[in-house]
């Protein structure tokens, strides 16, 4: 039930977006597909199982969101910079991290918030522990290097998924 | 409301400056890994302001609708597909055992592949 809902609101925002306009025919034929689609596909997926549906989860869906491209910009100036020194200050190496975070959802998009951030690459996944590489090593220990990179997101990503 | 249209000029040189940074970046990297790295930041910073800028600078077309909602699509579809594609090609370079550069500091997947706590994907 859950995943058909979940479903049913992302297939709707996709198509408000595309669309652009709230004619009454317009939401009608939306909702009409968007049912229909669910339906279809995610009747039985458990894709959005573990996802929270509380206010609070609503409020930090946009906190994560922000916390996010202040880290984008963040990094995108660091490896700006280490681009256009002469030096070429790079320090590159492939870090361990554990996350405590449990359902699969929560580690993909971690994972990809990880690999979208420049300087940092999810380079392997095996259960809770995470291979990264990074541009810039300054630490090589599991607890440092898991403080320094995961758990910025982490603490949002626990409340939006269980 | 001239300025929007100076807004939107301005974000599009950023993300020409940001595209020109990260192929500066392709270029001058060492090893395939770091390179991948500096195409991140063509594929985020670069895309997203640039779109933006787009969507800013054909103000006068708002009316017809669809500006602002094409553009959050595009971007949104960029954040859900780029970093399954980038980080399927760079784990398939290093498990064909791309080397690392001399500058590397640390592997420590290697030193748990070794270990055997991390299997290695079987060649097809």
């Amino acid at each position: 039930m859950k995943n058909l809902f979940v479903s049913f609101v992302v297939l709707m925002i996709a198509w408000l977006l595309l669309n652009w306009t709230l004619d009454p025919i317009n939401l009608l034929i939306g909702s009409g597909l968007s049912i229909a689609l669910s339906f279809i596909f995610c009747s039985k997926c458990e894709l959005f199982t573990s996802i929270n549906l509380t206010p609070k989860a609503f409020l930090y869906t946009f906190l994560y969101l922000g916390v996010f491209l202040i880290e984008l910009i963040k990094a995108n100036i660091d490896v700006t910079k280490r681009v256009l020194s002469p030096s070429l200050p790079i320090n590159p190496g492939i870090v361990k991290v554990k996350t405590r975070l449990k359902s699969k959802m929560a580690r993909l998009i971690l994972a990809d918030s990880i690999t979208l951030t420049p300087g940092t690459f999810t380079l392997q996944v095996e259960g809770d522990t995470f291979y990264i590489h990074w541009i810039n090593v300054e630490h090589t220990d599991v607890e440092t290097a898991t403080k320094e990179l995961v758990s910025k997101f982490e603490k949002y990503l626990e409340v939006l998924y269980d | 409301m001239e300025w929007i249209k100076w807004l939107g000029a301005v974000m599009l040189l950023m993300g020409a400056f940001s595209l020109l940074v990260s192929a500066i970046g392709l270029l001058r990297m060492p090893d395939v890994y770091n390179r991948v790295q500096t195409g991140t930041k063509a594929s985020t910073l670069g895309a997203i302001v640039s779109f933006i800028g787009v969507g800013l600078y054909q103000y006068e077309n708002w009316g017809d609708g669809n500006w602002v909602g094409r553009v959050l699509v595009l971007i949104i579809f960029i954040l859900l597909t780029n970093p399954v594609s980038s980080h399927v090609l760079m784990r398939a370079a290093y498990f064909m055992k791309v080397p690392l550069t001399k500058l590397t500091k640390t592997d420590k997947l290697k030193e748990d592949i070794n270990n055997n706590i991390v299997k290695e994907p079987e060649n097809e």
